[in-house]
């Protein structure tokens, strides 16, 4: 086939290659954290309270994390708004709490492995749970009112009361306190200073989950068809996708993410209650915010960051702590007013 | 004779009918239900009425969501009662409370209009959702300002006080200063909801609903959509925080629980919507209706729970503490099939 | 005389409140080149979109080799082997050119024949194989959403202005690569405002106006009178 086009150079492009301007602008974001860091040990000082709080930190932000990851994926690509997630947050820490009530015999244990089996299997009924219940959600709810923006925060709302109320009905009308298991409990050392060890758990479990939710969406064609889609759905059904399959997938990874979050962070404050989940909307809508509304990555960054921010502004200044995080998105804002990274759309 | 105030009636009988037995309930409630419950609840409708009104003019109206709406109605309680706090009881203190609370809620309003510019509407919702929660935490924590948690508890002009007892009966009932306290706050309620009413029936507020129909268009048309905005914003603010001055007025007390909580804000919600938004009707219809729930409902739930007993799911459902989640199912059902609220189903009808 | 490929009976689309097709009747034959030619504005996206199924034609029906998919879903069309090129080329711009192709190639990975057949057709996305999308010029992006729909044997391709804004040496290569397919024996309908290049390429045309198809025809005719030219596509007499 002989085809002569002008203009196709056959060496590498050079114009693709950015500006360091350009350069610094994109890698910003990430910046942001070790900056963040390095503030935080100028003004507390001390090498092991500064550990202490940034794995603290670190640790809130990865729960974060995983709690709005779900939520901002499922804007990005189906552009729905969820007020309702915080539901499956507080489903989770319920199911996966009275689990581990259960196996009380594997908690109790001095073995790290009954431990652990008992975490999992908590988890994975908190995950099984929350999933089923996104699935009934989704359904349900937020079919009906796709491209609805008012009517999507009103019906997700709604939702968010009615399960909220339904963990009463079956849970009872109190908190419910619960301990660690017990080779979770105490502190580890590292790093010269002593560290909870649940915390650094968290802190690995975040990272795992994060580098995996980068590898399914960059390596996997159904990660694939999920950035297509966020950017350009129509385009995606046109190649023979069924994206509503996608979109119903994505919002039951999203509500399975909440539920594994809520029973995180039910371990972390060793309490719930049936409006943890709305409580951790706050955070989950700032990090979602400034990490920009369909980015993994920006959800990541935020996440860490108000986590940092939080346990450094309540160790140096306790009565600022929740202001600092509103500070924290409207100065981003102000930067960024679409958040650090957000997602480019066809529409 | 509401047209003349408003230049827009209910449009459909069923609602004027409902409106009026309100309106007079409301008037002669100390007298037709006597007995403290029965005033409180009273006065709770006419200031909910406000507020709700106040928010339906901003959601029904102009189409903004916006969840911080308790924080207008928090500076309005708590400029009273800073104000009386401070300056000792007395009218006094009164005005200038609630004229402090309404500056600061204009100005807020102001700031908050003017950032949400730069943002997008999905996250305007949810910005106003994270400031409402910090404004609320701030209260309770700058305890030295705000009584903290526990909140401020201060003196009113003695003549509105329960002691105050003047020689006068009417239809068996003895006029106290909590009578008259009853009276300020309808007949500023009224006097509030009916300029709302004005306002959403004027050519600014055929704007405002021009706007949220397409606000490209009206744009297009020549209409500087950003300053409508702003102002009904800051209108809105304005009236929530009357209204809060109001509920400082007549509960004495001020907290983060009575004014900021979220829980107000959700019930402010499902009164606009299930009463039907975008007709400042519905708020009223709305508010009415979920302060009798909340007042009355729990009493009924609390004898069908116990008539239930044997069977413990049911029994749980209808336990009163959760009547919230009869309400949620209701506002639920209500976004799909009455989109229009109780007062565009009742027109609907009134129009066939 | 095969079937056509593709029937549109009477089809009526409306967008919003807006009637835009008011009753197409078009035949596309098997293994030609169908050229749908018109003014701006008559109606020729939205006749494809609602091929595709983008937007539903409220009345009317419309056969794929024989299928009814008036009311098919979007998905299953495209499954069926329609190769959709759209008018706005509908590329992943944060996706890699690479990303684009594999996603484009729905039914399994993109064989290294047709890859090599691409690159051939189109050399720069060679060169861009594993850039950004975004980061491709106008004509480049063109090609790759060609090159997208060759990246699986259709039945058929739907494409959309495939010329429109390019520098000539660009539209050579697209007439270039349409010609190969058209060698091939693809079925196509192509939408197209450039007549010089909708002559060389077509052996059909169906002319649009107002919604609904006015002339069809072999576009050697077409090509050949000056005069129905000017009166269809309202160029002028010297024929472009």
């Amino acid at each position: 086939m002989s085809v002569q086009s002008e203009g196709a150079p056959a060496h590498r492009p050079t114009f693709a290659a950015l500006s360091a301007r350009d350069k610094l602008a994109k890698s910003a974001p990430f910046l942001l954290l070790p900056v963040l860091a390095l503030v935080g040990l100028a003004l507390i000082g001390t090498w092991p309270t500064w550990l202490t709080l940034t794995v603290s930190g670190l640790a809130m932000g990865m729960m974060i994390f995983v709690m709005a990851s779900g939520l901002t994926l499922v804007f990005g690509l189906m552009d729905v708004i969820n007020f309702g997630h915080g539901a499956f947050i507080s489903v989770g820490a319920f199911v996966g709490i009275s689990v581990l009530a259960g196996l009380g015999d594997w908690t109790g244990a001095a073995s790290l492995a009954l431990n652990i089996g008992a975490v999992l299997a908590a988890v994975i009924a908190a995950m099984a749970v929350t999933g089923a219940l996104g699935w009934g959600f989704e359904r349900v709810l937020v079919r009906p009112v796709y491209g609805a923006h008012l009517r999507q925060i009103l019906v997700t709302v709604g939702g968010l009361i009615v399960i909220e109320q339904m963990i009463h009905v079956v849970w009872g009308p109190d908190e419910i306190f619960l301990t660690r298991p017990e080779m979770l409990k105490g502190v580890t050392l590292f790093a010269g200073a002593a560290i909870e060890t649940y915390r650094l758990l968290a802190v690995v479990v975040g990272l795992v989950l994060f580098v995996a939710m980068r590898l399914v969406l960059r390596r996997t064609k159904i990660g694939l068809i999920v950035r297509a889609g966020v950017q350009n759905g129509e385009m995606v059904e046109a190649l023979g996708y069924q994206l509503r399959l996608v979109f119903v997938g994505t919002f039951v990874a999203g509500s399975t993410l909440a539920g594994l979050g809520g029973v995180m962070w039910g371990l972390y404050q060793e309490v719930i209650t049936a409006g943890m989940g709305e409580e951790m909307m706050i955070l989950v809508f700032v990090v979602v915010i400034i990490g920009g509304l369909g980015s993994v990555e920006g959800a990541f960054i935020g996440a860490l960051l108000v986590g940092l921010l939080q346990n450094y502004v309540a160790f140096l200044a306790p009565k600022l702590a929740l202001v600092s995080n509103i500070g924290l998105m409207t100065a981003i804002l102000m930067w960024r007013p679409e958040g650090m990274l957000p997602v480019v759309r066809a529409k | 004779m509401i047209r003349l105030f408003s230049g827009e009636g209910p449009r459909s009988t069923i609602l004027a009918l409902i409106l009026i037995v309100i309106g007079l309930a409301l008037a002669f409630a100390p007298f037709l239900f006597p007995g403290v419950r029965a005033l409180e609840t009273a006065a709770r409708i006419c200031i909910f009425v406000v507020l709700a009104a106040s928010y339906d003019l901003l959601l029904g109206y102009t189409g903004i969501v916006s969840f911080a709406h308790t924080m207008f109605f928090g500076l309005g309680a708590y400029g009273v009662a800073l104000a009386s706090t401070h300056m000792g009881r007395g009218f006094t203190a009164l005005g200038v409370g609630t004229l402090a609370g309404l500056a600061a809620a204009v100005a807020l309003a102001l700031v908050i209009g003017l950032f949400s510019l730069r943002v997008r509407a999905i996250f305007f919702a949810m910005i106003t959702l994270a400031v409402a929660s910090a404004v609320t935490v701030l209260a309770s924590q700058l305890s030295a300002v705000t009584g903290g948690e526990d909140g401020l508890v201060y003196q009113i002009p003695r003549a509105l006080g329960p002691a105050m007892r003047l020689d006068l009966e009417i239809a068996g009932v003895t006029i106290t200063g909590k009578i008259l306290n009853y009276y300020l706050v309808f007949a500023i309620s009224l006097a509030l909801f009916l300029l709302m009413l004005r306002i959403v029936n004027s050519p600014f507020g055929r704007v405002l609903q021009a706007i949220r129909e397409n606000d490209f268009r009206a744009e297009a048309i020549g209409y500087r959509v950003v300053r409508y905005r702003v102002t009904a914003t800051c209108l809105s603010a304005g009236f929530a925080a009357l209204a809060g001055s109001l509920w400082a007025i007549w509960l004495r007390y001020v907290g983060p629980g009575t004014t900021l909580s979220f829980e107000i804000m959700l019930d402010i919600l499902l009164m606009v919507v299930i009463g039907g938004m975008g007709t400042i009707w519905g708020a009223a219809l709305g508010a009415t209706l979920m302060v009798l729930a909340q007042s009355y409902l729990q009493n009924l739930m609390a004898l069908a729970a116990g008539a239930t007993e044997a069977l413990p799911i049911l029994s749980r459902l209808l336990d009163p503490d959760r009547w919230l989640l009869w309400l949620g199912v209701l506002f639920i059902l209500s976004v799909y099939f009455f989109p229009t609220g109780i007062v565009g189903r009742l027109r609907a009808r009134a129009a066939r | 005389m095969s079937e056509p490929i593709l029937t549109l009976e009477g089809v009526e689309t409306d967008i919003g409140r807006y009637h835009i097709l008011s009753g197409v009747d078009l035949e596309v034959p098997r293994g030609q080149v169908t050229m749908l030619l018109g003014r701006n504005g008559v109606g020729k996206t939205t006749t494809l979109r609602s091929v595709i199924g983008h937007w539903r034609a409220k009345s009317g029906r419309i056969l794929f080799d024989g299928q009814d998919i008036t009311r098919m879903p979007t998905p299953a069309i495209a499954r069926m082997g329609l190769g959709f090129v759209p008018e706005d080329m509908g590329i992943f711009s944060d996706l890699t050119v690479e990303e684009n192709m594999t996603l484009a190639a729905a039914s399994g990975p993109l064989s290294p024949k047709r890859r090599d057949r691409i690159f051939a057709a189109f050399p720069p996305l060679a060169t861009f194989w594993r850039a950004s999308a975004g980061t491709l010029s106008g004509g480049q992006k063109q090609m790759l959403s060609i090159a997208r729909a060759m990246a699986e044997e259709r039945r058929l391709y739907l494409i959309d202005e495939p010329t429109k804004g390019l520098a000539p040496a660009i539209v050579s290569t697209m007439a270039a690569a349409l010609r190969e397919l058209k060698r091939e024996g693809a079925s196509i309908l192509l939408v197209e405002q450039n007549f010089a290049v909708a002559r060389t390429l077509g052996d059909r045309a169906a002319v649009m106006e107002g919604g609904r198809i006015v002339w069809t025809g072999a576009m050697a005719e077409l090509a050949t009178d000056a005069k129905l030219q000017s009166r269809l596509l309202g160029l002028s007499v010297e024929g472009v």
